[in-house]
């Protein structure tokens, strides 16, 4: 069983790898030289994508968590329910239409308006077919989704090279764009989002029992679900605001960790808030060194990597013990 | 503890129950028996204010949808017939969810909960597994750990729905040996779902035969296990069989 000795052991080495991943750029390993403009914007750079980055992975990984967890589906990801689609029209409008030069938040805003304008739509169709029972909801999300990338894909074959390819690389997913007022607008986001999902942990770890036996242990099912998947799409959305999208840090993160710590969410969503933002750092960091002075995005970096870790996790079938609540206090 | 008053419940248009009327006074155990699609666990699905119903169904007075959920869940646990078998819960985390409605939102649990958990453990014999992870464990283990995790909020009534159906006969003499303690030392309110009708003949004072989503007979059980009510309510033959020396009938259906 995992101690509070050895969760210690496993985020000590955080602190360093983040550091690690400050001073590793395409331009060399070490700290830019403060005392010129070109190192100052240099180390701003670095600090605002890792500070992106950590944001971003540990939305997404909470995100991924939760909706695995109310979903009661291991394939589970924050972007299951039509997030992703929303976001990337959203987005995408905003290019189309130029609207991106009127102000540098024009375009999270149009993707966040278009991810959380998804899953209203989501959720209004499953009420209509009569439930929000997970398997309605997974199916609605799926349809609604291709229902979005069809209406995208209508809109890159009439919009101009430009704005294609601009629109493309962003859903390929990068963390290049943040500016400090926007990262800590997205920070605040998230960290509320992450917030909400703590406070229902306890609803969260009924839940994996079922809606019925949740109920039954005293949860308020038909607020405690709407409330959490709301708040890990108001994740997500914010994460791919910022970043476009970046696929597999939902799915692999939750999964890796549940082997250490359990199904209790008390540890989980804390623990997928630190190692996802940090999986995602260093993905990024590959990123922009592997093959520089040339940038891939983040995204390809963490489908490569997580794609073989996921089938590696599948074929271990056998969980570790995990961390217990006592344990950790 | 328990009043239903004509109750009548849906899903859609299809009647699940019709016109139901009983009551079960403080500290009473007894079963639900009666033939697959009966409606035994919509009436459970109406205790729990899960499956809305015309008429009256009150839980300690209070109208079952109209009731609190913590307070319902502090009131009425329910051990389900299945539970998951693929959530890497340890067994002690898994038991300590009956404690939900009296965990604070933020803090971990106290003393009280931890010897609560530990208690429904020692009392279903589970407390060995407690480090276990639940897809490690046989249907058995998992099933006296749902009993643990409905002990382990310490309810007034306890509402199970074919509790011993994957428990081996020693597991199943002493899921009944401990209801029956329960039942008699803590005055525990029991309803249970009962496929087994020797099982419930030998162990409840009280059986309620429904078929056809109605309640077709409600009494001790010589007074339910009759030929012709078996038969009506099951449409099958039956040979019912006192069992001398033992206050049990054996039911066998006709070949």
């Amino acid at each position: 069983m995992l101690t509070t000795r050895q969760l210690i052991f496993w985020l000590l080495p955080i602190p360093f790898l983040l550091a690690f991943c400050l001073l590793e750029g395409s331009s060399g390993f070490g700290w830019p030289d403060t005392a010129t403009p070109t190192g100052r914007a240099l180390l701003e750079l670095r600090l605002s994508r890792v500070a992106t980055g950590w944001v971003v992975g540990a939305a997404l990984s909470c995100a991924g968590c939760a909706m695995q967890a109310v979903l009661r589906n291991p394939l589970a990801e924050p972007y299951v329910l039509g997030v992703s689609s929303g976001g990337c029209l959203g987005a995408a409008l905003v290019i189309a239409f130029g609207l991106s030069v009127i102000s540098p938040l024009a375009l999270p805003f149009g993707a966040f308006v278009g991810a959380a304008a998804a899953l209203l739509l989501v959720c209004t169709l499953a009420g209509r077919v009569g439930s929000y029972t997970p398997n309605t909801l997974i199916l609605t999300g799926v349809v609604v989704g291709s229902i979005l990338s069809s209406l995208l894909m209508l809109l890159l074959s009439f919009a101009q090279s430009r704005a294609v390819h601009s629109i493309t690389w962003w859903m390929l997913g990068n963390l290049q764009s943040a500016s400090w007022p926007l990262l800590a607008m997205i920070a605040g986001l998230v960290a509320l989002a992450i917030g909400a999902l703590f406070a229902e942990a306890r609803s969260l770890n009924a839940l994996l029992l079922g809606a019925e036996a949740a109920h039954n242990l005293g949860v308020r099912t038909r607020i405690a679900v709407p409330l959490i998947l709301g708040a890990a799409t108001l994740a997500a959305a914010a994460a791919v605001s910022v970043s476009g999208i970046i696929g597999f840090v939902g799915l692999i993160v939750p999964h890796a960790l549940r082997r250490f710590t359990g199904a209790n969410h008390r540890m989980l969503l804390p623990c997928a808030a630190v190692f996802g933002g940090t999986f995602l750092v260093l993905c990024d960091t590959l990123a922009r060194t592997l093959f520089a002075p040339h940038e891939i995005p983040v995204g390809v970096v963490t489908s490569l990597i997580g794609g073989p870790f996921f089938l590696f996790l599948l074929t271990q079938t056998r969980p570790a013990a995990p961390l217990r609540e006592k344990a950790a206090q | 503890m328990i009043t239903l008053e004509h109750v009548t419940a849906r899903y859609g248009e299809n009647i699940v129950l019709n016109d139901v009327s009983f009551t079960v006074g403080r500290g009473e155990m007894l079963a639900l028996v009666g033939p697959n699609g009966a409606g035994k666990s919509s009436l459970l699905r109406v205790i729990t204010g899960q499956l809305p119903a015309q008429g009256t169904a009150r839980v300690c007075g209070t109208d079952t949808v109209r009731l609190c959920p913590r307070t319902r869940a502090k009131t009425l646990a329910v051990v389900p017939q299945e539970i998951a078998r693929d959530i890497p819960f340890a067994a002690r985390d898994f038991v300590l969810l009956g404690r939900t409605a009296s965990l604070p939102r933020f803090g971990g649990p106290s003393d009280a909960d931890d010897d609560a958990v530990r208690d429904a453990m020692l009392l279903t014999e589970t407390w060995n597994l407690r480090d276990r992870l639940l897809p490690e464990m046989s249907g058995g283990e998992r099933q006296r750990l749902a009993l643990a995790m409905a002990l382990a909020g310490k309810p007034e009534i306890l509402l199970l729905d074919e509790p011993t159906s994957h428990l081996d006969l020693r597991h199943r003499a002493e899921i009944m040996r401990l209801l029956t303690r329960l039942n008699r030392e803590q005055r525990t309110t029991i309803l249970m779902v009962v496929h087994d009708l020797t099982l419930a003949s030998q162990f409840f004072s009280r059986l309620i035969l429904l078929s056809a989503s109605r309640v077709l007979a409600d009494g001790a059980p010589a007074d339910v296990l009759r030929p012709d009510l078996l038969e009506t309510a099951y449409a099958c033959p039956v040979r019912v069989i006192p069992l001398p020396g033992v206050s049990a009938t054996c039911v066998l259906p006709k070949l």
